[in-house]
């Protein structure tokens, strides 16, 4: 206690001393007397009276003359819970009909933090195709002109020219506000496509609930055995007395569900809880939601992050693969719009603004991309397979001096 | 200075401890009622110390280093350039930005050359300096501009310095030779410029520079963290305090190794309590311009890319050499969207808006409150000069899109909403402009509120075509 009211006191009488000495530089003590036993002076210097009050750097007495030898070894993380793997598409000797299989997941780590815990499998791309025509900004429409509306020539193409390794079709046309095709109707679709490529599909509904429900359990059905992705359930279905029956059609018929949840970690797990009881987790992957760069990625990043986080601590109900619908940053407008020309051509605007929404949830730990233009495509390749290899490397490059 | 002092992290600093080092004057002057408010809010974050007043005061100068030292973030802040544009880097208190929102937003560089002609050096400054965006109501803008010495000749440089340096943008000065950096301190000797950089070549003589002119430092050593604790363990004892690290920058095969450093010292300081590591990241994607690649438009992809990649991972200033739009564009969103606090969408007031002079048979329109669509639709309105009402529905601060798919936005609430704000009254009509995007609500929309709905755009730009087409509705 007095130790606290010493150290009180010497505090007063410090800043008193520095009111005292506000704008002085040297003092000078004249008729002065000082009887010393055990006593130590402290004068705060930087004393210009000012609120901000800057401690003296501590005496330099001996400089070093060589480098201090410093070691480093990286903070060691461990963490208790792991991802699942989930198999897309299954081939002949596992029922399925697909010549290459694509497995996601596996992460005991968060993504690419360090060399030492790369996840078992590299990020997957799956590529776009629509049942019908849509409307598309020029720049996705050009590199798949001639096949628009063709399905089977359109994933043939992302297979063989863009190098897809698994396809999405996504079945605009049941849309009961757009041409209302009936789910037998989309199962044919599903069967072309099926016949037209060798890699695992994923199959896109139309938003609707009721119709979703009942277009999956009868492509569930038609293409029994191939492990597709039913892309994907919600909890609007759940209230709708619907997901029982569509989590029976992909578990009887060996499917995979992608559970879609809208930015919330809750509903993501209540769903989850949901599907458990008809349903191995195995054979479950989850859509977080992907937002446009400038229009809510960061709650995206954020959720993403804080799901793997989760999930490696040791929520199980989170240990899913994730993908992310990265198509969905062309709905930015400064993806497709016209802007100043200082902000240079959509063309090239555009498909970056694809690759980087990829990029940034790449490192939140995304496990499969659906994507659209090629570009984009080979960059998130490029990039990823570098990720999955980091002991190579170039030496490192004057930037200073060089002339650009 | 010691490393791996265990600190409390602002996480585990309760509202307590940093009231009982507040004055306790309940004095108001911060705006809170009471000190312990004020204690509340300055440990969410929401607070820097300087905002108690009373605490500026002389005699509370211990509990103000107290504080100071309480609330240190394991990565320190680090302040260059001086004034109004003065840009401080680091200053993060966690590694993800869920635990605490992350503070002083990546700063972005662009680069100049010392062997510049006038005519361009002038051009590509005023480019810097006029480059801006207007975003959700907000002008984005870059924050400094990095020098670099290409000649080699000290004269040269502080030309370049001096020129550059009358803009008042913050500066770093680009050399490994002391005697091209002491050229360019002397022409701004009192404008704290940041120095790159201190390398196992240069330190002794560049830690001189940095103690006389009292500037931060860049601690350089690429793709060696033993290195770069090594130098910084050596300038601390020095006397140079406020340090920011450059762990090197790769665009092509050694990207994974960028990544994964600056990941690895971000976790070291912030999770290990490593002094010696915890001080802001550099990241350079100018080095894309110093590869064998030959076309620019690739470089600029790479450069893009990396940028993208690095204000995700960690760093707190960057250095760029594209001026291109569409390169720094998704930059400045990116960063500016990162560095908002993830527990408050960026939303507006919901309620009702006006444009133009809108009478009893004017459209009435329906939006979300997420600032972005909000601002977005209002240009577009006002552009358009159209008389309409334009009700924000309160989602949360969620767009229209993941507002309905996250079932934030429904026709229940669409038509609670068209009774909260009393639209019977705004018009004299029944009907309702829903967005494009919400499309899916309409027939539930129509039955819930007993409006009738005329699906709009999805995009507002189409607005104006819309309404020609479609305003008045036809029908009964």
């Amino acid at each position: 206690m007095g130790e606290k009211r010493d150290a009180e006191q010497s505090r007063t009488l410090q800043s008193w001393l520095r009111s005292l000495l506000g704008g002085v530089e040297r003092i000078e003590l004249e008729r002065v007397e000082l009887e010393i036993g055990d006593m130590e002076i402290f004068i705060p210097t930087g004393g210009d009276g000012g609120p901000e009050v800057r401690l003296p750097a501590p005496p330099v007495l001996t400089r070093p003359t060589a480098l201090i030898p410093e070691a480093f070894s990286p903070h060691q993380e461990v963490y208790p819970g792991r991802i699942r793997e989930v198999t897309l598409g299954a081939t002949r000797k596992d029922g399925g009909s697909r010549g290459s299989t694509v497995v996601i997941g596996g992460a005991a780590a968060p993504a690419f933090s360090s060399p030492q815990a790369l996840p078992p499998h590299p990020p997957a791309i799956a590529m776009d195709v629509f049942d019908m025509k849509i409307p598309l900004p020029k720049a996705l429409k050009a590199p798949v002109l001639d096949v628009l509306e063709d399905p089977a020539a359109w994933a043939r193409m992302n297979v063989d020219r863009f190098g897809a390794e698994a396809v999405t079709v996504h079945l605009m046309s049941t849309d009961p506000l757009i041409a209302d095709r009936s789910p037998r109707e989309a199962a044919r679709t599903v069967e072309e496509v099926l016949q037209a490529v060798k890699v695992p599909l994923i199959v896109g509904g139309c938003g609707d609930p009721r119709k979703d429900a009942a277009v999956f359990t009868e492509v569930a059905e038609m293409a029994s055995g191939e492990r597709l992705l039913l892309n994907s359930v919600t909890l609007e279905m759940a209230d709708h007395q619907l997901l029982e029956g569509v989590a029976r059609a992909a578990r009887e018929n060996g499917h995979v569900l992608l559970a879609f949840t809208g930015l919330e970690l809750n509903s993501a797990k209540e769903l989850n809880r949901r599907l458990y009881p008809y349903l191995d987790p195995e054979n479950i992957v989850m859509d977080l939601t992907t937002v446009a760069l400038g229009y809510g990625l960061e709650y995206s990043f954020t959720i993403h992050e804080r799901a793997r986080i989760a999930a490696l601590m040791g929520d199980a109900e989170l240990q899913h693969p994730t993908i992310s619908a990265s198509t969905n940053a062309w709905a930015a407008r400064e993806a497709w719009m016209e802007i100043d020309g200082r902000y240079g051509s959509r063309d090239v605007r555009g498909p970056l603004w694809e690759t980087l929404n990829a990029l940034i949830l790449l490192l939140a730990g995304v496990d499969l991309f659906l994507m659209m233009h090629p570009s984009a495509v080979q960059t998130l390749r490029t990039v990823s397979s570098r990720l999955m290899h980091p002991g190579e490397g170039e030496p490192p490059r004057d930037w200073v001096t060089v002339q650009i | 200075m010691t490393t791996g002092k265990r600190r409390r992290s602002i996480k585990e600093i309760s509202p307590i401890d940093v009231y009982n080092l507040l004055p306790r004057t309940n004095c108001r002057e911060c705006g809170e009622a009471n000190c312990m408010a004020f204690a509340t809010r300055l440990v969410n974050g929401e607070y820097v110390l300087e905002d108690c007043t009373p605490l500026l005061r002389p005699e509370y100068a211990h509990l103000h280093a107290d504080l100071s030292d309480l609330l240190a973030p394991p990565v320190k802040a680090v302040t260059f350039g001086t004034g109004d544009r003065a840009v401080t880097v680091g200053g993060k208190h966690v590694l993800h930005r869920h635990d605490f929102t992350y503070h002083n937003p990546t700063a972005i560089a662009l680069d100049v050359a010392d062997s510049m002609p006038e005519e361009e050096l002038e051009r590509r400054v005023n480019e810097i300096c006029g480059f801006s965006y207007t975003y959700i109501g907000r002008t984005l803008q870059l924050d400094a501009i990095a020098i670099r010495s290409t000649t080699g000749d000290p004269d040269a440089f502080a030309r370049t310095v001096e020129r550059v340096a009358a803009t008042g943008y913050p500066l770093i000065l680009c050399t490994l030779d002391p005697g091209v950096m002491q050229g360019g301190l002397s022409r701004v000797p009192e404008g704290r410029p940041l120095l790159y950089a201190a390398t196992a070549a240069n330190w002794e003589a560049m830690a001189d520079l940095a103690l006389q002119y009292g500037c931060p430092l860049v601690v350089s050593a690429p793709g060696d963290i033993p290195l770069l604790r090594s130098l910084v363990h050596t300038l601390l004892d020095c006397g140079v305090a406020d340090l920011v690290l450059d762990p090197g920058t790769s665009v092509d095969a050694g990207l994974a190794s960028t990544i994964m450093t600056s990941s690895a010292i971000r976790r070291a300081a912030c999770l290990a309590h490593d002094d010696y590591l915890g001080f802001p990241l550099l990241g350079t994607p100018i080095a894309a311009w110093a590869g064998d690649e030959l076309s620019p438009d690739a470089i600029r992809w790479k450069e893009a890319c990396t940028a993208e990649m690095l204000i995700t991972r960690y760093a707190d200033l960057l250095i760029l050499h594209s001026l291109e739009g569409w390169v720094l564009l998704p930059q400045l969103l990116w960063r500016f969207n990162l560095y908002t606090d993830p527990r408050k969408p960026v939303s507006v007031e919901p309620g009702v808006r006006t444009f133009g002079n809108p009478d009893r048979n004017s459209p009435l329109l329906i939006t979300t409150n997420y600032a972005l669509t909000f601002f977005t639709v209002e240009s577009d309105i006002k552009a358009a000069h159209l008389d309409c009402h334009l009700i924000v529905a309160d989602t949360g601060g969620i767009s229209v899109e993941s507002a309905v798919a996250g079932r934030y936005l429904t026709a229940e609430k669409v038509a609670e909403t068209l009774r909260e704000y009393r639209a019977e009254d705004l018009v004299g009509h029944r009907w309702l402009i829903l967005p494009g995007l919400a499309a899916r609500l309409s027939g539930e929309t129509e039955e819930a509120s007993g409006w009738r709905v005329l699906v709009g755009p999805k995009d507002s730009s189409g607005l104006a075509a819309f309404l020609r087409e479609h305003w008045p509705p036809r029908g009964d």
